[in-house]
């Protein structure tokens, strides 16, 4: 491609510092998590492991993070059931309405998280009068999921048309069997990058949750946010982020494995 | 059963979509419409109930109090900041990332860039209160030079939203200048444009409906986000610690719902007029 050497520098440079101010302050995470200082001085003056003991053994912690997978997994179903369905009714079809219901569909992420939450704490308590529970989080979760279910399996159909399946009706198979053997296959690795993304999304997610979770179900980022300003836990909380991080590197594998390294199933963004 | 959806098509959509749509067009719009009429509603000073009569009460409080302004025209221009910060860091590395970078490094690239993204907001929240704490490193670089930190406050605020949403910027401004055909660069050369001309001219205004797609998250994210501002921004207030701290079980959800109106409001002129863009098929 033309571009002059000058630019192509100035363009290399820029996206090398850029990338260094991404990774420093997740450095600072880790390093701190080691550093002997209760109140995170820099430089560090000593290294200990005596925080991710003390973590070790925080039994507030623990629980949360038992509590997270649970709400994630039930939102990624749930998200898996309904969005996929939606694409697969909003492929091909013209309908009066339809950028209606294409509107919709981005209106959970469009609007604000604080909006989502607030409605549902609302609808659930005030105007349905249902305590809030580990349900209402899941509800809420499944909701805002659908930008990663929805766009995966429409960017799958978009990208494979439909071919394949009317060569399989073509040749005497029925709507369930072409479903089956045609389009389920079709759509798997997409319909696992959407369920990879969900789970992180719903895993990681603090703002609706904390309008639509009750009292006594923590989920770990409500875990973090509460401790995060007392000073005795902040070591403790700063280790959990740490291991939260290291963490975050197995979805990142998965989805490399998945996908080959295409943007398209790693980010609800498209 | 089968052979009745095979002649008609319409009966095939209606029920696949009608489970979802039950969902969203019921469930979601129905809770949307509901915090609408809550926030025309009071409450009950001395029972804490809510009392389902029509008032616009919580509306004129919202806007002739002077705090609500001030706190909805900073919200609104923290958010435009923000935007502004990413598409000016996005769009070099997007472009680096799409016409520059070998295969490889694309990969690569795109990797470091997501890798942020599964990491947890408030993980990603916390190290810039590492960042900006009284002795953290900030304030360890900038003392040489006899400069004080600036501490937990709006810039704090400001640098950490837009380190939050930076990835949700890269990625469809990425996506969309790898759509631009190579050939357009040549033929702009061929025409005598210089590198920043062909820039400004091609490659840029087939960027914008991507970079718009980009700023309806870093928009909406920065309306809604009470938690990034209570982390590192100090005594600072945004509209969304106004929604947060009146929708308490002790507080006054009709005000907060009133409040929660005004992102709604501003999110939905935001799409209608990203839409001409056509900004909403780069989602």
């Amino acid at each position: 491609m033309t571009m002059s050497r000058g630019l192509r520098a100035a363009l290399t440079a820029f996206t090398v510092l850029v990338l260094v101010g991404i990774y420093v302050p997740l450095l600072l995470v880790l390093v701190n998590s080691f550093n002997i200082d209760n109140t995170f001085g820099w430089p560090p003056p000593g290294l200990t492991l005596h925080w991710w003991q003390l973590a070790l053994q925080s039994v507030g912690a623990r629980e949360a993070l038992l509590t997270s997978p649970k709400v994630a997994a039930l939102a990624t179903l749930a998200a898996l059931a309904f969005w996929t369905l939606a694409a697969m009714g909003l492929r091909r079809t013209r309908f009066y309405g339809r950028h209606v219901v294409s509107l919709l569909i981005i209106l959970p992420i469009a609007l604000p998280g604080i909006v989502t939450g607030l409605a549902f704490q609302n609808g659930f308590r005030t105007i349905l009068g249902v305590p809030l529970s580990l349900w209402t989080i899941v509800i809420a979760h499944a909701t805002f999921c659908i930008v990663t279910v929805f766009n995966n399996v429409q960017a799958r159909f978009q990208r494979l048309g439909g071919g394949f399946e009317q060569a399989s009706m073509d040749l005497g198979a029925g709507r369930w069997t072409t479903f089956r053997l045609v389009t389920f296959p079709m759509l798997r690795s997409a319909l696992l990058a959407g369920a990879l993304l969900s789970f992180g999304l719903s895993f990681d997610e603090i703002v609706v949750t904390t309008f639509t979770a009750s009292s006594h179900d923590q989920t770990l980022p409500l875990w973090i946010f509460q401790n995060l300003f007392r000073p005795n836990q902040a070591p403790i909380v700063n280790v959990v982020a740490a291991f939260l991080m290291i963490l975050s590197a197995i979805p990142i594998y998965i989805a490399q494995r998945l996908s080959g390294g295409t943007a398209e199933s790693m980010t609800g963004a498209r | 059963m089968s052979s009745l959806i095979d002649r008609r098509p319409g009966l095939r959509v209606g029920l696949l979509l009608t489970p979802p749509m039950l969902w969203l067009g019921v469930a979601y719009l129905g809770a949307l419409a509901a915090l609408l009429m809550t926030s025309l509603w009071t409450q009950d000073d001395f029972t804490g109930l809510i009392e389902r009569t029509w008032t616009l009460e919580n509306f004129q409080e919202l806007f002739t109090v002077e705090v609500y302004r001030t706190i909805t025209v900073r919200t609104i221009g923290i958010a435009a900041l923000v935007t502004v910060i990413d598409a000016v860091l996005a769009f070099p590395i997007a472009l680096y990332m799409a016409k520059i970078a070998s295969p490889r490094t694309q990969r690569l690239l795109v990797i470091a860039v997501l890798m942020p993204l599964w990491a947890s907001y408030l993980v990603k929240a916390y190290a810039w209160r590492g960042m900006f704490a009284a002795d953290g490193p900030i304030a360890w670089i900038a003392a040489p030079f006899g400069i004080d930190s600036p501490g937990y406050g709006l810039p704090a605020t400001t640098i950490t939203l837009a380190y939050l949403w930076l990835p949700y910027m890269i990625l469809p401004i990425f996506a969309g200048l790898e759509r631009v055909p190579d050939s357009l660069f040549e033929a702009s050369a061929d025409l005598g444009g210089r590198s920043l001309l062909t820039l400004r001219r091609v490659v840029l205004p087939m960027a914008f409906p991507a970079i718009v797609a980009g700023s309806i998250f870093t928009f909406s994210l920065t309306m809604g986000d009470y938690i990034a501002v209570r982390i590192v921004g100090g005594t600072s207030q945004l509209l969304g610690n106004v929604v947060f701290d009146n929708s308490g079980a002790a507080n006054n959800l009709p005000f907060a719902a009133a409040v929660a109106t005004v992102p709604i409001v501003v999110m939905l002129a935001y799409l209608a007029a990203a839409r001409r863009t056509g900004a909403l098929e780069n989602l």
